[in-house]
């Protein structure tokens, strides 16, 4: 199974305007400056991808940290 | 052998004016900062309708071009769907008013109906049914799309996928092999509200509370009186309905995803349609888009992208192609045509 770490490395390669190192397990994702919708779709696509697991805009809404996102991808693959 | 109903010919129109990148991200400058990101829409720039142009004039303009380059004589049209979401008057039917701009003859149905991204594929099932068990012999479809007025100043996420189009498709009854296959349907009233504009039809009259700005999550602006599409549920939709909705076709005809030569989905944007080819394992090269220079437009996208594929023979003669389209209402539909 994928660490979180590694779970957070993976998400950033992503993102093409982040720059390496700057999302941590703690971070806030929405309060990365610019962070807009697209940058949703880009989360959503990267966890249906890579976790067969397919978000919904409100199950995504009630997360605000990478360590949030991680634990229902997870918890949604049980 | 019975007659079938095929697509005969296609042509299309845009508006004159045209509004790129840089026009979009001079208005919103703060947008600059995620231009890598947007770039995965694929969109360079957008047709704009002019404001004294209406979608039944993109439509009948569209119908000249049809008429013009294949030599087609108005007075063969004997059925003429209307498929727009902006129509000229509360009554009567547009698509009415625009049988007598077309110089259609008096002995030709004509309807409207309202749908928007699988708009083409509901009409190519419409044109199937009046041909193979109705009796018509030349059905003109016309889609438009002047949604671009719907959209709020400033929300530029809309602003940055939609444009403006009309395409006129000619489906004709004949015996060759080429032939409008089966179809498959689908909708979710319950997630009507996904992609609305709320006020303005009789449900919600337009008052002053219409124009109120309202800012989702993501600080992009709406109100009201224009259109409200949630986004991102909307790319959850589209990911898992359209997979499902491609192998129910398949499924119907019998048929594998080796055996279709070419698809083409509704050109919503190039990030959700790579995502949506990803997910069914097909290569680049099954799939041909074109929205770069033309955008969303909505139920146009399709006939437009199938007329460019035939253009630069990506799509030939005989070729087995999958149409699928989906959006607002939400409403889905794809069926698969030998060319």
């Amino acid at each position: 199974m994928i660490t979180l770490s590694e779970f957070t490395k993976k998400l950033e390669l992503e993102f093409e305007d982040i720059e390496s190192g700057t999302l941590t397990a703690n971070t806030d994702y929405r309060t990365i400056k610019g962070w807009s919708s697209m940058h949703a779709l880009i989360v959503i696509a990267f966890i249906d991808a890579n976790f067969d697991v397919l978000l919904s805009g409100t199950e995504l809404k009630q997360t605000n940290t990478i360590e949030d996102l991680y634990n229902l991808v997870f918890q949604k693959k049980l | 052998m019975p007659l079938k109903a095929f697509i005969k010919s296609i042509s299309y129109y845009l508006p004159e004016q045209i509004f790129t990148n840089e026009d979009f991200f001079r208005e919103f400058p703060d947008t600059i900062s995620n231009k890598a990101n947007l770039s995965k829409i694929g969109v360079k720039e957008r047709h704009i309708v002019a404001k004294n142009e209406l979608a039944s004039d993109l439509a009948v303009k569209s119908a000249q071009k049809l008429f013009k380059q294949n030599n087609i004589n108005p007075h063969d049209i004997d059925f003429l769907l209307f498929c727009a979401q902006e129509f000229d008057y509360f009554t009567p039917t547009t698509a009415c008013v625009i049988q007598h701009r077309l110089n259609l003859p008096t002995n030709c149905g004509a309807l409207d109906f309202n749908l928007g991204c699988s708009g083409f594929v509901y009409g190519l099932g419409i044109a199937k049914g009046l041909i193979e068990s109705v009796g018509m012999k030349n059905v003109l479809l016309l889609t438009s799309s002047t949604l671009t007025r719907k959209l709020h100043p400033k929300d530029e996420n809309l602003r940055y996928l939609f444009g403006d189009a009309a395409c006129a498709t000619l489906i004709s009854e004949g015996n060759s092999e080429s032939e409008i296959h089966q179809f498959s349907f689908g909708t979710d009233g319950e997630s009507a509200d996904r992609i609305m504009v709320k006020d303005g039809g009789s449900r919600n009259p337009i008052t002053n509370e219409s124009f109120h700005e309202i800012i989702n999550e993501y600080g992009n602006i709406t109100s009201n009186a224009f259109m409200n599409m949630k986004g991102v549920s909307v790319f959850s939709f589209s990911i898992k309905q359209v997979p499902n909705l491609i192998n129910d076709l398949l499924k119907k005809h019998h048929k594998t995803i080796e055996e279709i030569d070419l698809f083409i989905f509704h050109q919503a944007n190039l990030f959700i349609i790579d995502t949506i080819r990803k997910k069914l394992n097909l290569s680049e090269e099954k799939v041909f888009n074109y929205m770069e220079n033309v955008g969303n437009t909505v139920s146009s996208s399709i006939p437009i992208t199938l007329y460019e594929a035939i253009e630069c023979k990506r799509a030939k003669k005989g070729d087995t192609i999958l149409l699928a389209g989906f959006g607002v209402g939400l409403s889905w539909g794809a069926t698969i045509i030998t060319l």
